[in-house]
């Protein structure tokens, strides 16, 4: 791999840190009584949202239609994500270093697995919170399940909520897409470097 | 008897004249129809509402805090609109939210008079910066019971209550000067002085001999405003009216209206009508400073409280200060002089650039302009006219600029609208004259209704006035809206005053009797105000951050409940074990975190008022169950969808019952639907 090669990978392991300093998801909440909106942000490692306590006041909200309450705790996967996060940073730049082409590709299709399985298993967390709801919840309505967009707008109850993936979520999208060109771009280079290796071999 | 016969008999003349003068005022308006007519809406812009409409949702331009006068309170307006927007208590117990019943507040209305929870406020006054009114804090007076308050403009709700020492109708307060250095509050009454903060018991008779005012100058505390009383100036037993600071060359000079030069004791209307001219006292604040901090000051004790709201606990705390520092007039040579103002004069009004002094003699026939740099002039020349306890009087053509001749009956007040012009009320002919400052000519006049005292321009008291709009505050309302008894509520009048000619654009209603108002652009308090406090930031003592952690207690006679209120359910909802004559302390906090969601807590039977508990505070009830039984408590301001069921029960037990202390919500152990500690 040539020099420009490397550091693009490089670039494509680090932009990866983007997760860590903007949310990777953000669901909107907006209704009557919240003219301002309510965001919920998920980051690799934490639930926030546009105010200080905007968990709170989503819990407050769903607990009228019986939904259990949302703790950062309750996910599992804010503790291993980070280390996930860290684990691909770190062996892209190793990757970069070593500059074996075909270890870019193992990269690239592992990172690519990983964010769908984050996609499924996000969607399966909405889906266990949207329906797994007490039978004892002051508000019910016959047939209505609260599981809100995985992307999009949908209407639940007086609540219109939007699910949009946040910035951090560009991290993944230009990893995926910085080291794919580095693999793209390092197959000349690539050739080249087999020839010499073999000229060099010949010659000695 | 007598007396009182022959007093009558000189005032006569008197009031002829101003039947005389009120007539003269007819005819000379009589010739400009456009500017005053006897139909009331012919003074009304015929694009009145649109020049007020602000449509649903939209914000107003200006936030204006008019005084409640005799309901102790401040009222929020919103301009032009003219609506509404809040009213904060600050000497008076207010059963909408619990303001001086709850034990947190209770304190702010302690005074060495005890427990005195009404109050008549007069004057709001913005805080400043370079001479600008700056949307911190709004401090106003209490009239009767001596007090000068400070409400936060974050909160909106009133944080400091100081008591006055040595003072009776604290009404020329409180004036802050261009920096808040110094908030002024001058004595209304004067009072024969005991020395000890207190009055002496001396006959009447002797007023002349006994009778002094005090003048007090309060420090504020740049960045947090908490106040303090430096020191006290005491000044001649006349009568105190109102102030106004100095701005610009002006700005070391505070001037106070007097009345009452005649220093009687009895009958003032006629007692106290008698000089042709009373005073203007004009006191240089910054030399008043200077000699305190020399040792000119002598101290002398005091009794008297000092209230302050603490910013984490929202619990208010009294401290008794026991003594105070006066100077003598005497001893501070160049600090006040006195300048002869006609007659009876109650506003003193101080021009935008700070040159003129504009003195509203309510039964003068005309409205008389003193110069700043006259005044100055006269002082170095030492045109003096005798002097009054070592104070000298400056001449009176010395110091004056020019009267403006015929400006109505009965000036009360005047602003400026920062274009040359100034406005007074008349009171007695019910109008707003329009005069200018440089040539003390009369430019226009409208009929107000009726009887004005204040009038208001936005900043109208300040460097740069902004003169779009003016308030005039009114006496008397009859027929200006549906009837509604013998009590009408007093009117405020919006006049548009950016062109030549004053325009009426809006009449409302306001709470109690406005006195004077302030008013500033919105942008200038809205960014900062407080949607909630923050849980983490709670300090009292009893709070309860987590439902997990209610607790009720006994100790002898007294049951504390340490509780919680969230949407749409207390913690706890069941409460046994009271017995009667239990004081029980119900300590509520609010654990929500969102804006506009307060919660109340009331108790069947409980002698005093709900409180309502803001998100994130503690407050506490105070209940004393005379019976046993079942009673209900419950959450006063509509929260939520549930609200209705957001209730719990005291079962109270005799006196002597073994009921153990029990107390829950829900069959299981309260898991809470959101933990406040969760992030
Ligand atoms: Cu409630």
């Amino acid at each position: 791999m040539k020099a420009y090669n490397k550091i693009l990978m490089i670039v494509a392991a680090l932009s990866l840190g983007l997760l860590f300093l903007f949310p990777m998801w953000k669901i909107y909440l907006e209704a009557p009584q919240y003219p301002e909106g309510l965001e919920l942000h998920i980051w690799v490692n934490k639930l926030a949202g546009s105010s200080e306590s905007v968990l709170q006041n989503f819990n407050i909200l769903n607990h009228y239609i019986g939904m259990e309450p949302i703790h950062a705790e309750s996910f599992k996967e804010l503790k291993v994500m980070p280390y996930v996060i860290a684990f691909f940073m770190v062996t892209g730049v190793i990757i970069a270093l070593i500059g074996k082409r075909r270890l870019v590709l193992y990269w690239t299709s592992l990172l690519m697995v990983a964010g769908a399985v984050g996609i499924a298993d996000f969607y399966m967390w909405l889906h266990k919170f949207g329906t797994n709801l007490n039978p004892e919840a002051p508000i019910k309505v016959p047939g209505m399940t609260y599981i809100p967009p995985l992307l999009g707008n949908k209407q639940l109850l007086n609540f219109d909520a939007l699910s949009l993936p946040g910035l951090g979520s560009l991290g993944v999208f230009l990893a995926v897409l910085l080291a794919g060109l580095v693999y793209y771009f390092s197959r000349r280079s690539a050739a080249s470097s087999a020839y010499t290796r073999h000229l060099n071999s010949v010659l000695v | 008897m007598e007396t009182l016969i022959n007093k009558l008999k000189k005032a006569a003349p008197r009031a002829t004249l101003l039947m005389a003068l009120a007539a003269g005022s007819t005819l000379q308006s009589c010739g400009d129809p456009d500017t005053k007519g006897n139909a009331k809406d012919d003074a009304v812009a015929s694009n009145a509402a649109e020049a007020v409409y602000v449509a649903p949702g939209e914000h107003d331009e200006l936030y204006s805090f008019l005084s409640g006068g005799f309901n102790g309170q401040v009222s929020v307006y919103g301009l032009p609109s003219g609506r509404l927007l809040k009213i904060i208590p600050v000497f008076t117990q207010f059963a909408e939210n619990g303001y001086g019943y709850n034990e947190e507040s209770k304190a702010m209305l302690q005074t060495s008079h005890g427990f005195v929870p009404w109050d008549d406020l007069h004057h709001p006054k913005l805080s400043r910066t370079d001479g600008m009114a700056d949307g911190r804090w709004l401090f106003v007076n209490g009239n009767n019971t001596p007090r000068v308050a400070r409400v936060d403009l974050k909160t909106f709700e009133t944080v400091e209550i100081m008591e006055i020492p040595n003072s009776a109708g604290n009404h020329c307060s409180p004036y802050p000067t261009n920096n808040n250095e110094y908030v002024l509050a001058g004595t209304r009454f004067s009072v024969p002085l005991d020395m000890k903060g207190g009055t002496q018991d001396v006959s009447l008779s002797d007023y002349k001999d006994k009778f002094r005012g005090s003048i007090s100058f309060i420090k504020v505390d740049p960045e947090h405003g908490d106040m303090e009383l430096d020191f006290q100036i005491l000044v001649p037993g006349f009568d105190y009216d109102l102030a106004n600071g100095g701005k610009g060359p002006s700005n070391d000079w505070v001037f106070f209206t007097t009345y009452n030069t005649e220093k009687s004791a009895t009958l003032k209307e006629l007692g106290a009508s008698q000089n042709d001219r009373d005073y203007l006292a004009a006191i240089n604040w910054k030399l008043a400073a200077k000699y305190a901090a020399e040792g000119k000051a002598k101290e002398m004790p005091a009794n008297y409280y000092h209230n302050k709201m603490d910013h984490g606990s929202h619990t208010a705390k009294s401290t008794v200060k026991k003594t105070v520092r006066y100077l003598l007039p005497e001893d501070c040579p160049g600090m006040m002089y006195l300048l002869p103002a006609p007659k009876s004069p109650h506003g003193i009004d101080v021009d935008p650039t700070g040159e003129y002094m504009v003195v509203n003699g309510k039964l003068a026939s005309s409205l008389p302009v003193f110069s700043f740099s006259k005044m100055q002039k006269a002082i170095e020349d030492k045109d003096f006219d005798g002097e009054v306890n070592g104070i000298p009087v400056l001449k009176y053509e010395s110091v004056l600029k020019g009267e403006v001749k015929e400006p109505g009956l009965g000036p009360l007040h005047t602003e400026f609208d920062g274009k040359g012009n100034a406005y007074s009320t008349m009171f007695v002919s019910s109008e707003v004259v329009k005069w200018s400052l440089e040539d003390l000519q009369v430019k226009d006049r409208m009929p107000v209704y009726y009887s004005p005292g204040h009038l208001m321009i936005p900043g109208g008291d300040t460097r740069e006035p902004y003169g779009k709009y003016m308030v005039v505050m009114n006496k008397i309302t009859k027929d200006r809206f549906l009837p509604t008894g013998p009590e009408l509520m007093h009117s405020a009048q919006l006049i548009d005053i950016s062109g030549e000619k004053m325009k009426m654009i809006l009449d409302f209603p306001t709470v109690a009797e406005p006195h004077y108002a302030q008013a500033i652009k919105a942008d200038l308090v809205a960014p900062n105000s407080v949607k909630f406090f923050k849980l983490d930031e709670n300090t009292h003592p009893e709070a309860v951050k987590n439902e997990k952690d209610v607790s009720m207690t006994r100790n002898g006679r007294t049951v504390k409940v340490n509780m919680t209120s969230i949407r749409s359910h207390f913690t706890p909802d069941n409460i046994e074990g009271v017995q009667v004559g239990d004081t029980v302390l119900f300590h509520v906090t609010n654990l929500e975190q969102d804006w506009d969601v307060p919660h109340g807590f009331a108790v069947m039977g409980a002698n005093n008022a709900e409180t309502l508990i803001m998100p994130g505070a503690t407050q506490t009830l105070r209940w004393v169950p005379k019976q046993a039984g079942i009673f209900p408590f419950y959450c006063t301001d509509f929260c939520s969808a549930l609200h209705q069921e957001m209730q719990g029960y005291v079962r109270v037990s005799p006196r002597g019952s073994n009921v153990p202390i029990t107390f829950s919500t829900g069959e299981k152990k309260p898991v809470p639907p959101a933990s406040a500690s969760v992030n």
